[in-house]
């Protein structure tokens, strides 16, 4: 039953994709009304004024270029045309310095908060204000105080993924099972070696919990970042194509994005299953 | 059998008095003698409820003492502040001659919801205790010594197993086993076999009073359920329903020491003792908090032995040819 389910739902997925490109291909392949012109007019003009083609590509228009983006992905002719693999390199690089950071300041600071009611109803007030802000809203201030576009970037991932994982950090180890606790107590155990044999455990569900939801934000943040600070990333190839008008590239770059999205948050995901305990 | 024969529930103050006179329990018998506690908690208006106050309660070396009582009179806590979970708002508690603070490896606790870490095994959860309380020692040893706890609770074969894989009864086993492990003076269960079955909370009760008659060792556990006080205490705290809670009296135990459950109920005495205390918890636990009898003596709370029932006297009455023969 549960295979028939698996094989039904993988058939639609794929009718539905085809149904889209389908759709997709036929809205961009009609011709506009176009106007008579002067030839040398119509040589500045491109396609869609002179014989009323799409400007949007179709997918197999798509299809061509990530193919050729496959093809040779490390590619580099100088600063405006990067390959799309060393663009992504560029972007995972950023969050993952920024991410990493993130997790050294969340965890220990919020094994504190956890631990110490009094930290944690001290600290509660900064922490949901700083939490709504919008990363790119620290993005001046780190360009101003930092003095260095590249390290901004980074400062505004380490910014967004802090406060997810401190949260759940804080969290987890708040809500270590009293009896958990007590066991240690009756062993007099130190607090140190509780804090890694008792505590981390129950919490690491929690943890990684907050940190899925991490990078999942840091990845969504490092496009924006990118397109205000410029230079390399995907972020900054979407704007450059944007600028370029190149649309294929610009959803070639989407594509791209998803997938490594995908793929980080399914790295985290299985993380998480590794130190989820059943009861 | 030393049955001993005509008990006497003491009800006149005199005869009170007297009991807890001959049974008073001398210094150098007292193992564990809690001291005057109480425990308070803020209440909202300012105020504090008092779950308990002046409670004395001696214990022997080697003692299986009970306590039962209905929710709320403070059992629990009595046993946190036994385990050193918990700190007495008064008073104190003294074991073998030390006053008592905070938690001890000396002092196990087998708690009612089993408490095992469930992302370690069943041998990582006795290792664990095993490796606290010998720090320095190799993990062959730890390992060894856990293994042997293990086997005791009859869990050999299980010790890779997680919690969760386990049954509700093997877990408590599992709990046993990393209480017994590190060797401890006293142990200190609350409710152990609350959550349990029937049948396998009956098994359980053979393991623990086989384990104990065998190690001697010292043991204080609170219970709901009469008959498992009478299986497996020598002496049974009655507690008087709260707040304000008072040990309304200690009742001995006159089963002999070497108990069969399956046969218990033929036992004389067993009908007194049980009749005893189901009418203190259905009633006098009830009218027992609101008027304490005169010449109740909250440091020498009375020493009492349920008198023979006529279904008592029977049951001797059968005995007897048998044994005479």
């Amino acid at each position: 039953m549960t295979r028939s389910l698996n094989v039904r739902a993988g058939v639609l997925s794929l009718a539905l994709l085809a149904a889209f490109l389908l759709v997709w291909q036929v809205a961009v392949s009609g011709t506009a009304r176009t106007e008579a012109m002067d030839p040398e007019y119509a040589a500045l003009m491109g396609a869609t004024a002179t014989t009323g083609k799409s400007a949007m590509p179709g997918p197999l228009d798509v299809g061509a270029t990530v193919w050729k983006h496959l093809k040779d992905p490390f590619y580099d002719r100088g600063p405006n045309d990067k390959g799309l693999g060393i663009q992504l390199a560029y972007s995972i690089g950023r969050v993952a310095l920024g991410y990493g950071l993130a997790v050294l300041v969340a965890i220990p600071v919020g094994f504190l908060i956890g631990m110490s009611p009094l930290m944690s109803r001290a600290l509660d007030p900064y922490i949901q204000i700083l939490k709504p802000v919008s990363p790119l809203a620290w993005m001046p201030l780190a360009l101003y105080t930092i003095r260095d576009s590249g390290l901004s970037a980074i400062f505004v991932i380490f910014i967004c993924s802090l406060w997810p994982m401190l949260i759940n950090t804080v969290f987890g180890v708040s809500s270590t099972r009293k009896e958990w606790l007590n066991v240690a107590r009756t062993l007099e155990v130190g607090p140190i070696r509780r804090a890694f044999t008792v505590i981390l455990p129950a919490a690491a569900p929690t943890i990684l919990t907050g940190m899925r939801i991490s990078i999942g934000i840091a990845w969504l943040v490092i496009v924006a970042a990118e397109m205000l600070v410029g230079g390399t990333g995907i972020g900054y190839f979407v704007w450059n194509e944007w600028n370029n008008l190149s649309i294929t590239n610009v959803i070639t770059s989407i594509l791209l994005i998803g997938l490594v999205g995908m793929v980080l948050d399914q790295l985290l995901a299985r993380a998480q299953r590794l130190v989820t305990f059943p009861e | 059998m030393s049955i001993l024969l005509p008990f006497r529930r003491r009800v006149q103050p005199a005869a009170l008095d007297q009991a807890a006179g001959t049974s008073r329990m001398s210094t150098s018998e007292k193992f564990i003698s809690i001291e005057g506690i109480a425990r308070r908690y803020p209440a909202p208006g300012g105020k504090t409820t008092t779950i308990f106050e002046n409670l004395w309660l001696p214990m022997r070396r080697g003692e299986f003492v009970c306590m039962i009582g209905h929710s709320g009179c403070g059992k629990t806590t009595v046993l946190n502040i036994l385990a050193g979970l918990e700190a007495p708002s008064e008073g104190a508690v003294i074991v073998d001659g030390q006053a008592l603070e905070g938690t001890s490896l000396d002092r196990a606790v087998i708690f009612q919801g089993h408490a095992l870490l469930p992302w370690r095994s069943v041998l990582g959860n006795v290792a664990y205790a095993v490796s606290s309380r010998w720090r320095k020692a190799q993990k062959a040893e730890i390992e060894a010594r856990a293994k042997k706890a293990i086997a005791t609770v009859g869990l050999a074969g299980s010790e890779h197993k997680k919690p969760s894989e386990l049954s509700g009864g093997m877990k408590q086993r599992v709990g046993i086993a990393r209480a017994l492990s590190i060797e401890p003076k006293i142990l200190l269960m609350d409710e152990p076999f609350s959550a349990l079955d029937a049948l396998t909370r009956g098994t359980l009760q053979d393991e623990v009073r086989r384990i104990c008659v065998e190690t001697g060792q010292t043991v204080f556990m609170i219970t709901h359920d009469v008959d498992e006080a009478i299986y497996l205490a020598d002496r049974i705290v009655l507690m008087t329903n709260g707040p304000e809670a008072k040990v309304a009296e200690i009742v001995e135990n006159p089963l002999p020491k070497d108990r069969d459950r399956t046969q218990l109920h033929h036992a004389p005495g067993y009908y007194a003792l049980r009749n005893h205390l189901i009418d203190f918890l259905v009633t006098r636990s009830k009218t027992l908090r609101d008027a304490m009898p005169e010449g109740y003596d909250q440091r020498h709370p009375p020493v009492v032995r349920p008198a023979l029932s006529e279904a008592d006297a029977a049951a001797i009455a059968a005995d007897a040819p048998a044994r005479r023969a």
